[in-house]
């Protein structure tokens, strides 16, 4: 499937002559339809792909060819792309071109990354499992009974399958580490307000992350440069300077890591997930840093203050979607106020109106201070010992899920177990810290372990510094092995 | 009956601000073009366009609370408030609910028997406008133009410290003044933006505890405030009288009937689910920002008031009138700057100027002629080189026709020189007494009035060119 490591060897392919751009391209273009049934992509840009290929081809000929000059880059179908159509995984938006490009999709092209498609999601990027697109559910390429995660699940199984280098996804609750964890990929939320949000279809603003899901540490770290920074656009994008994510200095420094403490014996959790993060506990430690087991302040809280918060925002952030201007409109409304009722009844799926309702009852009049304002107040206190935590350790590490990929329809029937999926990855976008899935291991079915490493707001350097040593130490072992 | 209740009235007045571009992106702020011509993703609430603040929209808001002697907060944000309507994009409106821009601060209105009172506000906060929706006759089909929406707004609201129509229709035109003066809103009612709904409730007299408000939308002209406060006075006077109850309602102003109806009670009761919006960060107006407003405040309408009447000695009514809009005071300040007198100043600008702008339908900052050439004109008179009636009539109607030219050069070109030939001005009166012997015996009698009579006759005489002091004087002696 992944038969490169990072895009540093495809490039050395390239510039070596073995192999063009459009070949690269060719080669994705023939996997995406060759697992055309894992229903990853919603649209492929054949055709533009591949003349955009022959392009960067002449470019790198000339030398003036971008830094993502032969990558080929997946999108999550929640990224505005100039002239392209754009769904959010949902049918309301049918028919809806984009008149803009997001700014880290730009930024990307810029660099000549070539766009292979539009990825199918979780509707709006509400799921954890890809079974709640309006498009049809996205298969886990290892095991087609097997889900993919979400809410990135079509972003994640197409670089899991090699239809495309890269994806970039977006994570609100979890939605690129989960999915990255559910197969096998590095998946990154960087600290929120790094990458502008300028084009990404709001879900639930004040979490929404842009990040990317990759094979390798170096790629996402090479992604992340690229997409940071300062946006016009977004004026809540973070005016902090931008570090040289992608490169990675040797260090021996020693660091002060903290292990979730429950993680260890937690019944809830697949054993062979308690024994690797029992493994990264001792290694880190036989490595000479000081590591911690520890309790996470607040976790019992962190589930119910996500799902207050973010309904609340979604709530409003799609109220945009009522069949006047755009997209779907219920064709036998008879007045204004069923335009409104039926398109929107029509057009969002159970998940999403589920949601809604939930948003919308949380910010009513009579519930404000009971459920958002108490929410918001718990999400500070979250913040806060985040901060606390921080000034202490360099990083936390936990698992990214508390199963491997559950089974097609296992947990669609039952929302609470389906929302306790999302348990350890909520707390960094309540926190806004940055955390970073890697995949560590299989369990016994050959399903894909992920653990996941937070480090310090803005931390993003360190944090990927720390991941790239780790995995490079992992994958040296399965070599041995082998 | 209305004796036996105070009316009790707050209002909440929207200004459209004149920034070139929207509260939160940069389509062209207009009135009158082509519809949905202005928009943009961001205005038409497309999925994934996020809002910029308009950094000129604050400085307008923070303009308009130092001038209301408002606290500025220091940290201020926006909110969303949540509804659906198809002029509404996003399907929420970008506004400030909890920390607003400006809070608390006054606005000194004088009213109908000249007494003064002060209007406390509540705060003014920035928004976004919504758009239109346009019914064609003959067509059942609703039509939206968006070029409205995002327009920013900035919302005064009072405390309930009104207590007649006149008064609030006052306190409205005292804003108008401001944000006119301010040069942040046209405050054209018509067109729509500057627009005003007002909360009306009654209470017996000398009770302390306000009845139930009931707020009035819908009134486009000063006059229809004024209407349609008036009509709901009476009415919930009227109810209360009865024993009947007042509904807690929004009702609308229609000016055919002059009269207020309730609006579906569906449309009044939205939950609008406010909270802060997390797609712009809050606004911090430092006080170096704050500083560099401050420098770039106009003089304001009370302050001139006071100067007109204090510094120079004008009587109240000629400062009110002076004072009416920001060019007509400044005028007057260029007037007395070019060593006119204050009070010449006044006079010129309330009589002839002010019947020239109104017999073309024009506003003083339509008029042509400069202040200084305009004072060069004034001049002529002071140094009787021209009479009056010929500087205010034949020389300023030719000096509006070519302002660009010195009024002496004028006056030369069309021989409107003052006459002040002992002579001639002798022999004209002379000519003029022996035609009317009659009146001469009846003055030398004792009607010394007559004298204004034979003045008019020598002004006629001499087409206006006579010079009044050497004709009064010769007139004097001739008859004595």
């Amino acid at each position: 499937m992944n038969n490169f490591g990072s895009f540093s060897e495809l490039r050395n392919v390239i510039s070596s002559g073995k192999a063009s751009v459009e070949n690269l391209v060719a080669d994705c273009l023939i996997r995406a339809k060759e697992n055309i049934g894992l229903n990853a992509f919603l649209e492929i840009f054949e055709e533009e792909s591949i003349k955009k290929a022959k392009e960067i081809d002449e470019k790198i000929g000339q030398k003036k060819s971008g830094r993502l000059a032969g990558l080929v880059v997946g999108i999550k179908d929640v990224f505005c792309y100039e002239n392209h159509f754009l769904t959010g995984g949902s049918r309301i938006l049918s028919g809806f071109k984009s008149q803009f490009t997001a700014t880290a999709i730009s930024r990307l092209i810029d660099e000549d990354a070539i766009v292979i498609g539009r990825q199918n999601c979780d509707e709006f990027a509400m799921g954890s499992s890809n079974e709640n697109s309006g498009f049809g559910p996205v298969k886990n390429f290892i095991d087609k009974n097997r889900v993919p995660g979400g809410s990135s699940g079509g972003s994640a199984v197409a670089v899991q399958s090699g239809a495309c280098h890269v994806s970039i996804a977006s994570d609100t609750g979890g939605s690129i580490r989960q999915p990255a964890a559910f197969c096998g990929l590095v998946g990154l939320k960087p600290t929120y307000s790094r990458v502008s949000r300028h084009g990404l279809i709001a879900y639930g603003s004040s979490f929404d992350c842009v990040g990317p899901l990759t094979n390798s540490v170096e790629d996402a770290g090479l992604l992340l440069e690229i997409m940071s920074g300062a946006d016009g656009f977004d004026s809540t994008c973070s005016r902090k300077p931008i570090d040289n994510y992608s490169l990675f200095n040797e260090n021996d420094r020693k660091y002060k890591i903290g292990f979730l403490r429950t993680a260890f014996d937690s019944e809830g959790i697949q054993q062979e997930i308690r024994t690797e993060l029992q493994k990264a506990f001792s290694f880190f430690q036989s490595q000479g840093h000081e590591v911690v087991a520890m309790d996470l302040p607040l976790l019992d809280y962190v589930l119910p203050t996500y799902y207050v918060l973010t309904t609340s925002e979604a709530s409003s952030n799609l109220s945009r979607y009522d069949g006047i201007r755009f997209g779907a409109r219920a064709v036998d409304a008879k007045d204004l106020e069923e335009v409104f009722k039926l398109s929107r009844s029509e057009g969002f799926g159970p998940e999403v109106q589920k949601r809604i309702m939930l948003g919308t009852f949380a910010l009513s009049a009579d519930y404000h201070e009971a459920y958002f304002t108490k929410a918001q107040k718990v999400r500070r206190l979250i913040q806060n010992s985040a901060k606390a935590l921080f000034n202490n350790f360099d990083f936390f590490i936990m698992p990214t899920t508390p199963t491997t990929a559950f089974n097609v329809g296992e947990k669609s029937k039952d929302p609470l177990s389906m929302y306790l999926a999302d348990i350890f990855t909520v707390w960094a976008n309540l926190a806004g810290v940055p955390a970073i899935n890697l995949p560590v291991g299989f369990d016994n079915e050959g399903l894909p372990i992920g653990i996941q490493v937070h480090s310090g707001f803005f931390e993003e350097k360190k944090l990927l510094s720390f991941s790239k040593s780790w995995m490079d130490f992992i994958n040296a072992s399965k070599e041995n092995q082998l | 009956m209305k004796n036996n209740y105070t009316l009790v009235i707050g209002l909440e007045i929207h200004a459209q601000l004149q920034t070139k571009s929207k509260m939160f992106c940069t389509d062209a702020v207009q009135f009158g073009a082509e519809p949905n011509s202005l928009t943009s993703p961001i205005s038409l609430g497309h999925p994934g366009a996020m809002p910029v603040v308009n950094k000129k929209a604050v400085e307008f808001a923070i303009k308009m609370g130092l001038a209301c002697g408002c606290k500025i907060n220091e940290l201020n944000y926006f909110d969303r408030k949540n509804y659906f309507y198809p002029d509404l994009p996003k399907g929420y409106q970008t506004t400030q609910d909890k920390a607003p821009i400006c809070v608390g601060g006054a606005v000194e209105i004088r009213s109908g028997n000249g007494e003064k009172k002060t209007v406390r506000l509540n705060r003014i906060h920035m928004e976004e406008d919504a758009g239109k929706l346009i019914h064609l006759e003959g067509n059942a089909d609703s039509f939206i133009d968006l070029n409205r929406a995002g327009t920013p707004l900035i919302e005064i609201v009072t405390e309930p410290d009104l207590r007649s129509a006149g008064d609030a229709s006052t306190f409205l035109m005292a804003i108008r003044k401001l944000v006119r003066y301010l040069e942040i809103c046209d405050g054209n009612m018509e067109e729509g933006s500057f627009r005003c709904d007002a909360n009306v409730s009654v209470m017996p007299t000398g009770s302390t505890e306000y009845g139930k408000k009931v707020e009035i939308k819908n009134m486009n002209s000063f006059r229809f405030v004024q209407k349609a406060i008036d009509f709901e006075f009476s009415r919930q006077c009227n109810l209360l009288e009865n024993g009947a109850e007042i509904l807690s309602e929004t009702r609308m102003f229609s000016a055919e009937t002059g009269e207020t109806y309730a609006m579906r009670s569906k449309e009044t009761m939205n939950d609008y689910r406010y909270f802060p919006d997390p797609d712009l960060q809050p606004i911090f107006v430092d006080e170096k920002w704050l500083n560099s407003i401050r420098e770039k405040m106009p003089p304001l309408p009370a302050f001139l008031f006071e100067k007109f009447t204090s510094h120079y000695l004008l009587t109240e009514n000629d400062a009110t009138f002076l004072t009416e809009n920001r060019e007509t005071a400044l005028y007057f300040e260029a007037l007395c700057l070019s060593k006119i007198p204050a009070k010449i100043s006044a006079n010129w600008l309330m009589g002839t100027v002010q019947s020239y702008l109104r017999e073309n339908n024009l506003e003083m900052n339509q008029f042509p002629i400069s202040a200084s050439s305009l004072g060069e004109l004034i001049q002529l008179v002071l140094d009787n080189t021209i009479s009056h009636t010929i500087a205010a009539g034949e020389l300023f109607n030719q000096l509006v026709l070519s302002p660009e030219t010195p009024p002496i050069n004028l006056a030369e070109k069309l021989n409107l020189f003052q006459n002040s030939d002992e002579a001639f001005l002798k022999e004209a009166i002379d000519k003029i007494l022996l035609q009317m012997p009659d009146k001469v015996a009846a003055y030398k009698s004792g009607k010394k009035g007559l004298l204004g009579l034979f003045m008019g006759e020598l002004k006629k005489a001499t087409q206006g060119k006579a010079d009044p002091r050497l004709s009064s004087q010769l007139l004097e002696r001739a008859l004595n």
